[in-house]
């Protein structure tokens, strides 16, 4: 049942690095991480990766699988042929800070930023009544595991430090729907997303919903319907005319 | 005295581990107005609470109008055979749905009944259905309610910082010593007030559901300080953890399958749970899979299927059917809902399982039954803590979550864990902070003592040539797996005693390679210490408590010792490098709680 593969695994810092070689055998079931764990017991105990629940849960060890953004705790090593070279390296759109780890902080400032969620009163009864129909599509974001496989392999921020400031990416999009789409939420998030996340910045390629392993329709049901809104505030004369009466 | 060498920090409250406990901690402690730092080891939103499936256990009403806290007062201290401190178990049956409304208020989304309130699911050992969900996701929903709350609160946090020692100024623990996993470099935190919220131990065993994080590293803190740690023997194996493929043996599976209709076979096909039930739960159990399905749409006039007993009791069915030859090809037992629901009612209810065994194992749990075994999952024991404030035996320390114990007494229910965090997180973080409030001067961590510290820390880096931590963590999951596992007895916890004691020495020979920079090498060396000493504290309750109970199982005591065991906590003090052990009497329940378990006998 074992078959053996080459781990070409990417080893170093910010000063510096390269791919290693390491021959290991893969046990039946095995997923790319196992492997990384037993080259960390047997080999390399140095060697850095982050990972939490090896289930597919916490979204901690995404990595460049063969050049693909991937979790490596949900990549089979039945997936490759018995023999084969397996390139691990760390998620480029992130500064390395060594090995496989990188540093993912973006994400979370630009999480500090967003609007907040502002719910409406609560019904008269006290309660707060929402209805499957409605939550279902804002559950799906829910579903979301951070683990900024979206945001690696988006083009507006991958090759582009110089975009990273002005744009939230689709970790930060997915999470806005969340909370527009909230069936009880009342803020307004339109010029948030236009003018300091750059909604405007994606192209709808559909990179990051490829991607996704929790299946999320990233563009077809967050980014689109957002840039919809924002279109909708900012280009409908009738909406334009109505915000200018009232004093929006 | 500052100690300028390394990093400090300085506040009112830290609260060390960021699940769901620490995050409800920090937010309380932070809205009642002190400065408060959030210390976690991962990445914020990692911690082990994003791996809870089923559900939150409050008494909301939403399905069955007849639940109420009484009952779920009664269910918990059932489920944890009377081993409880009642008044925890109180607290927390009379404010969980309080708790849950809240997180609703913070953007939480879960299962919507008909008439748009929280849906709620059948769990193990509750009498009605009472958990509220989210699919089979309900920790990430839970976490990433919690993490945004405390984000948009303006929370310091910071994200992979291991704690290592905490500091003390006389007998007040004022603070906290430990490195970053990304530099390596040392961090102090000065505090008035400290939280542990560091979670469980289940990483000394080789078959757990628990992540990397789960190395009882609160416990190890708070014994070195000389707080009580109490039961340490009750550790709780889940039934139904995945077998096969090895590599990911272990991993949960919901108990939602079975709340969800779901039922356990063995090989010949037969449902064996009928076999099992014990007297204790005999009149609340279904006799007749007929009564059993029944249940599931008429709680009124059925009772309960076995299959949905208390964990403890059905991870020792399945471990003696396997054990008499009646279990599947990979060493566990059947576990079917495939030939019991539709497949599009399967695949929404249970979407992280249908996922989780079509892309490990290749199995369609629409089409087949999974193989599941007992895994290692949760400690019921841990730190003392006094039942309203969550103060350990320590001045200035506060435990919540499953580093503290009390409530689950000898076996925890499903479900009652996401409720103990938010009941006991915002407890914790609550009198903490009015703890740091009332506390006049300045703590004075001393620099000395800090010193020794990094010394001890930097160790394993001297020990050249020495062997592998990767190597010693190994021999100690074996150790615990093979001998302090769901049946114990007497002769294997001697020799996990003596194991345990040669890998304590093998650990102060450990080397690791390369240099501080996040080096898991030298981090695991580090956590070794706590898992060995883990390990060493549930042996010697093991051994010590000669009866059978709820998440400790001895085959030669198989009976439960009502006069004796049943009325006493089992308290751990480290003096000296040295646990000493003593008994003691477990907190009377008043006479009004009593009557409940009288009148339905």
């Amino acid at each position: 049942m074992a078959s053996e593969f080459t781990m070409r695994v990417w080893r170093g810092d910010i000063s510096g690095g390269e791919f290693k070689d390491y021959r290991v055998e893969a046990q039946e079931g095995m997923v790319i991480l196992d492997v990384i764990h037993t080259i960390q017991a047997t080999q390399a105990p140095d060697l850095a990766v982050r990972w939490n629940c090896k289930a597919g849960k916490c979204g901690s060890c995404s990595a460049e699988i063969n050049g693909k953004p991937r979790l490596m705790c949900m990549t089979r090593m039945n997936l490759f042929e018995p023999g084969a070279t397996i390139t691990i390296s760390p998620i480029k759109t992130f500064p390395l800070l060594r090995d496989l780890v990188t540093d993912v902080s973006f994400n979370y400032e630009k999480a500090k930023s967003i609007p907040a969620l502002k719910l409406k009163a609560k019904e008269a009864d006290g309660t707060r009544r929402m209805y499957q129909d409605d939550v279902d599509r804002v559950q799906e974001f829910h579903k979301c595991i951070e683990c900024f496989l979206c945001q690696d392999v988006c083009h507006v921020i991958r090759d582009h430090e110089d975009n990273k400031p002005g744009f939230a990416g689709p970790r930060s999009f997915v999470r806005m729907a969340s909370l527009e789409m909230h069936p009880l939420d009342e803020e307004d998030r339109r010029e948030f997303l236009k003018v300091d996340a750059g909604l405007g910045y994606c192209n709808i390629t559909k990179c990051c919903t490829e991607v996704c392993p929790e299946g999320i329709h990233i563009t077809d049901n967050a980014i689109i319907p957002l840039k919809e809104r924002v279109v909708d505030a900012y280009y409908d004369p009738v909406v334009w005319l109505m915000d200018k009466l009232t004093g929006k | 005295m500052a100690n300028d060498k390394y990093e400090t920090h300085e506040y009112d409250v830290i609260v060390i581990g960021a699940g769901g406990a620490g995050l409800r901690a920090a937010i309380e402690a932070s809205a009642a107005g002190v400065k408060t730092a959030l210390i976690c080891k991962s990445l914020l939103g990692k911690a082990h609470t994003v791996m809870a499936e089923g559900g939150i256990a409050a008494a909301l009403r939403n399905v069955y109008q007849e639940d109420n806290w009484k009952v779920h007062f009664r269910d918990t201290m059932r489920g944890g055979k009377m081993l409880n401190n009642w008044r925890m178990a109180q607290l927390h049956a009379q404010e969980s749905p309080d708790r849950v409304l809240e997180l609703e208020e913070w953007g939480a989304l879960f299962d919507r009944t008909q008439d748009g309130r929280i849906l709620q699911r059948d769990f193990g050992g509750h009498r009605y259905a009472r958990l509220a969900h989210v699919g089979d996701r309900t920790g990430l929903e839970m976490i990433r309610t919690l993490q945004q709350h405390a984000v948009h609160k303006g929370i310091d946090v910071y994200m992979e910082c291991n704690i290592q020692r905490l500091l003390k100024d006389g007998e007040r623990v004022c603070g906290a010593f430990g490195y970053w996993r990304e530099s390596g470099k040392f961090v102090t935190f000065r505090s008035k007030a400290t939280v542990l919220a560091t979670g469980g131990v289940g990483k000394a065993w080789k078959f757990t559901s628990n992540s990397w994080e789960y190395t009882g590293d609160g416990t190890t803190l708070a014994a070195h300080v000389g707080a009580d740690l109490i039961d340490m023997e009750m550790i709780q194996f889940h039934p139904t953890g995945m077998v096969w493929p090895n590599s990911v043996r272990g991993i949960l599976v919901t108990e939602g399958v079975r709340g969800d209709g779901g039922t356990l076979r063995n090989s010949e096909g037969k449902r064996f749970m009928f076999n099992y039930i014990t007297d204790y739960f005999r009149a609340e159990t279904a006799e007749t899979e007929e009564e059993a399905d029944a249940w599931y749409e008429d709680k009124t006039n059925n009772r309960r299927t076995p299959d949905l007993l208390p964990r403890d009791e059905v991870a020792r069915a399945i471990n003696a059917e396997v054990k008499a030859g009646r279990g599947s090809p990979h060493g566990g037992v059947f576990l079917d809902i495939a030939s019991r629901r539709s497949a599009e009612y399967i695949a929404r209810r249970l979407p992280s399982m249908h996922h989780q065994f079509k892309e490990l194992a290749d199995v369609d749990i629409t089409k087949e039954p999974m193989e599941v075994g007992p895994t290692c999952h949760y400690i019921m024991g841990g730190v003392r803590v006094e039942a309203n404030t969550a103060a350990t035996t320590v001045p200035g320390l506060y435990a919540a979550g499953e580093v503290a114990a009390g409530l689950h007494g000898a076996n925890r229910l499903g479900g009652n864990s996401l409720s103990d965090l938010l009941v006991f997180g915002r407890r914790a973080g609550l009198y903490a902070a009015q703890y740091a409030q009332n506390l006049e001067g300045h703590s004075s961590p001393d620099d000395a003592q800090i010193e020794q510290y990094a010394q001890e820390l930097l160790a394993p880096f001297n020990n050249d040539g020495g062997e592998n931590p990767y190597s010693v963590h190994m021999a100690l999951q074996d150790c615990m797996q093979n001998l302090v596992g769901i049946i114990r007895t007497e002769s294997e916890l001697k020799r996990a005693q003596t194991e345990i004691a040669s890998l304590k020495e093998r650990l102060a020979k450990v080397a690791v390679e390369g240099h501080r920079q996040y080096n898991p090498g030298w981090n695991l060396a580090l956590d070794l210490e706590s898992l060995l000493m883990v390990a060493e504290a549930t042996t010697i309750g093991a051994l010590e408590r000669k009866e059978s109970r709820g998440g400790h199982t001895r085959e030669d005591h198989p009976g439960p010792d009502p006069d004796k065991y049943g009325k006493i906590n089992l308290v751990l003090r480290r003096k000296d490098g040295e646990f000493s052990l003593s008994e003691e009497p477990l907190p009377e329940m008043p006479d009004d709680l009593k009557e409940l378990f009288e009148e339905s006998k």
